[in-house]
């Protein structure tokens, strides 16, 4: 039995700054996952991922990650998610700096 | 110290100059990340969780005042301030830009620095011993075959794609602190009949399938070197698997060849390389030994030292864990630890850095070293000077006496920064100190090496710690398994595996149960925890990691 399609997003690092980035419904890279748009049909996530593909001098390395949906927007379900929507847990650097 | 000449500097500049037209057109969209990924990782460039990393690296862990004031100015210019010294003597950068880098390596190239080899399947940074040059049980000072072996192995055109990475090690004294069994190629310098030489060991590495190194040859006369190591990488390039990267390393290809089969090809392309060896890697060798001439030392009264040693209680503390004996009479070597109980192993602010590097040039002969075991050595330092160099250290919040102890430990950057990682380290590893500092127990306990991988590719060194932990996702969930018994010097062995592994908020309490059942165990305070294990074996600590009530719940 193939797995059911569970929920997703379209990440990515951009390619200047290495941050990491999310793929809105309206074709923006933003840095704030509660903005990225969840993808709940398995053909859709992948056409979504084909086209954040082509966009190479924008962003490096797009791939699926899964999430759920959130009571403001898109949640991680695994912790190494987490801390790409966070930064790092050793110093207030990155992503939690930015939005403080 | 070795400093560059124009070739040097001029094979650097077209380099860097190379690099930065591959990032212009990286950035203006006429390279793909397919064709870029190759070039910057040659650069030591990575992608990592949150931002780029980028790699310097750090010959055989030797660097000159103005070389750490230049990776203090470039933490503050291009980065955040602060900089990871790692486990192969290299300093990270976490959060570099990419049209910053450029710049970043010509400032590095300013000072007779790069990046090149950091990364790819080439042979990497060749490591040392830290004490080098300084420490009384030294047969040689292995660093300027290291700075041989950098300068043959840089841009080398037959290793720039072997099957994987390719580390080397040497070491100049029989105690081993450069880990010389857990590399591809280990170098431990001995001596025969009155005669300098190596004892040559391969397919050592830690990873997935940890080995320990195997002797090739148990003497190679010092003169041979170069050919016979070219001899081992070419023969590996042919045979080693790249099939598989899981089984691309050397250990592998020695492991499944055996030791003899790999020795007699060896051998066979040596007696074809060696004549082709007319000398010049010796002459370039003496050329190269010139510039580790041993600094002028003083002789001077010890009498400061001495003085403060008696009446000061912080500063004996710290005499005892951080100072290691120098060749020198009237010297010590200075261990400056990065492991201040509750901060990130290895990390040093860029204000650290200047004030490391101000002592280095005022007290140390203008030297200073990275371990492995990311720590910074001031290698040459007058015992008179001491108090003085323990003060300023004092003020610099780097005077924590805790060379050797639990609380000085190696943890990779694990899941808060490596884009590998499987778990977090560094929050593992700041909890265990701050216990055993809060139970003032780490000096009582003793010599005792605690090492922390975030995943399988063991860049923590937990395969050799006496303690190791690993860190793995489990179903979703970080979960660490205890290794005990590894040993990285003369006397390696691999830790064995203990049982089922601990969550994230385990960990610290495991590693304490294993502590006490060691203090309940030991035969006195002079029995060493690795000589407990040793002796006792596994069996009594799985009873205090796993008391048996838990299992039966």
């Amino acid at each position: 039995m193939p797995r059911a399609f569970t929920p997703k997003v379209v990440t990515a690092n951009a390619l200047l700054e290495g941050d990491v980035v999310y793929l809105t419904k309206d074709d923006r890279w933003t840095r704030d996952l509660k903005e990225a748009e969840l993808l709940t049909d398995e053909a859709h996530a992948e056409l979504r991922l084909i086209e954040a593909e082509r966009r190479v001098s924008e962003v490096v390395g797009a791939y699926l990650a899964d999430m759920e949906q959130g009571r403001d927007g898109p949640e991680p379900t695994h912790f190494r998610e987490d801390f790409r929507r966070t930064g790092p847990s050793n110093y207030f650097h990155g992503k939690q700096e930015e939005r403080a | 110290m070795y400093q560059y000449n124009d070739f040097d500097r001029d094979f650097l500049a077209a380099r860097n100059a190379q690099f930065r037209a591959q990032v212009e057109r990286r950035i203006d969209g006429s390279l793909t990340e397919d064709e870029f990924k190759p070039l910057r990782l040659m650069n030591g460039l990575y992608l990592q969780l949150h931002a780029y990393m980028l790699r310097v690296a750090i010959p055989y862990g030797t660097l000159s005042s103005t070389q750490m004031r230049q990776l203090a100015m470039i933490a503050d210019r291009w980065d955040r301030g602060y900089g990871h010294f790692t486990t192969r003597q290299n300093i990270q950068y976490n959060w570099p830009k990419l049209k910053d880098v450029p710049d970043m390596l010509d400032a590095l190239a300013d000072v007779g620095m790069h990046a090149i080899q950091t990364s790819g399947n080439t042979i990497r940074n060749v490591t040392a011993d830290h004490f080098a040059g300084a420490a009384k049980d030294e047969i040689a000072d292995p660093r300027p075959v290291a700075e041989l072996l950098r300068q043959w192995s840089t841009d080398h055109p037959e290793f720039q794609f072997l099957p994987r990475k390719f580390k080397i090690a040497v070491t100049g004294s029989p105690n081993d602190r450069a880990v010389t069994k857990a590399h591809d190629i280990g170098l431990r310098m001995v001596e025969r009949d009155g005669a300098q030489g190596y004892e040559v060991l391969v397919g050592g590495g830690l990873g997935r399938t940890p080995m320990i190194g195997k002797v090739i040859r148990d003497f190679l006369p010092k003169d041979d070197l170069l050919p016979y190591l070219e001899a081992i990488v070419s023969t590996y390039n042919v045979l080693g698997r790249r099939d598989n990267k899981y089984k691309a390393r050397i250990k592998i290809t020695v492991h499944e060849n055996g030791i003899d089969t790999i020795r007699e090809k060896v051998e066979a392309r040596f007696a074809e390389l060696k004549p082709l060896f007319t000398g010049v890697d010796q002459e370039m060798l003496a050329a190269i030994r010139q510039h580790f001439a041993p600094p002028a030392f003083r002789n001077g009264p010890t009498d400061a030292y001495d003085d403060a040693y008696r009446k000061d209680p912080v500063f004996r503390s710290w005499c005892d864990t951080n100072l290691f004996a120098h060749k020198q009479d009237g010297y010590a070597i200075v261990s400056i630890s990065l492991k201040k109980h509750g901060a990130t192993p290895g990390d040093a602010t860029s204000e650290q850095m200047r004030v490391m590097a101000d002592l280095a040039e005022r007290y140390g002969h203008d030297e200073l070293r990275i371990s492995h075991e990311q720590n910074v050595i001031l290698p040459h330092v007058h015992r008179s000077d001491l108090p003085t160099v323990h003060a300023a250290l004092k003020a610099a919040d780097l005077a924590t006496a805790n060379i050797g102890l639990i609380s000085d430990i190696i943890a990779c950057p694990g899941m808060d920064y490596c884009a590998l990682a499987t778990a977090r380290s560094i929050p593992v590893a700041q909890e265990i100190a701050e216990r055993f500092d809060a139970l003032k127990m780490e000096h009582d306990i003793g010599p005792l090496k605690l090492k922390i991988s975030g995943c399988i590719n063991a860049c923590g060194h937990h395969h050799v710690g006496h303690i190791g932990i690993l860190g793995l996702d489990r179903a979703g969930v970080e979960n660490y398994q205890i290794t005990l018994g590894g040993d990285g010097t003369e006397t390696a062995s691999i830790g064995e595996r203990m049982g089922p592994g601990f969550a994230y908020d385990e960990v610290t309490d495991a590693v304490e149960r294993i502590v006490r059942a060691y203090l309940d165990q030991r035969d006195g305070p002079e029995e060493t925890f690795l000589e407990t294990y040793r002796r006792l074996g596994a069996e009594p600590f799985k009873e205090a990691l796993y008391p048996k009530e838990t299992v039966d719940a």
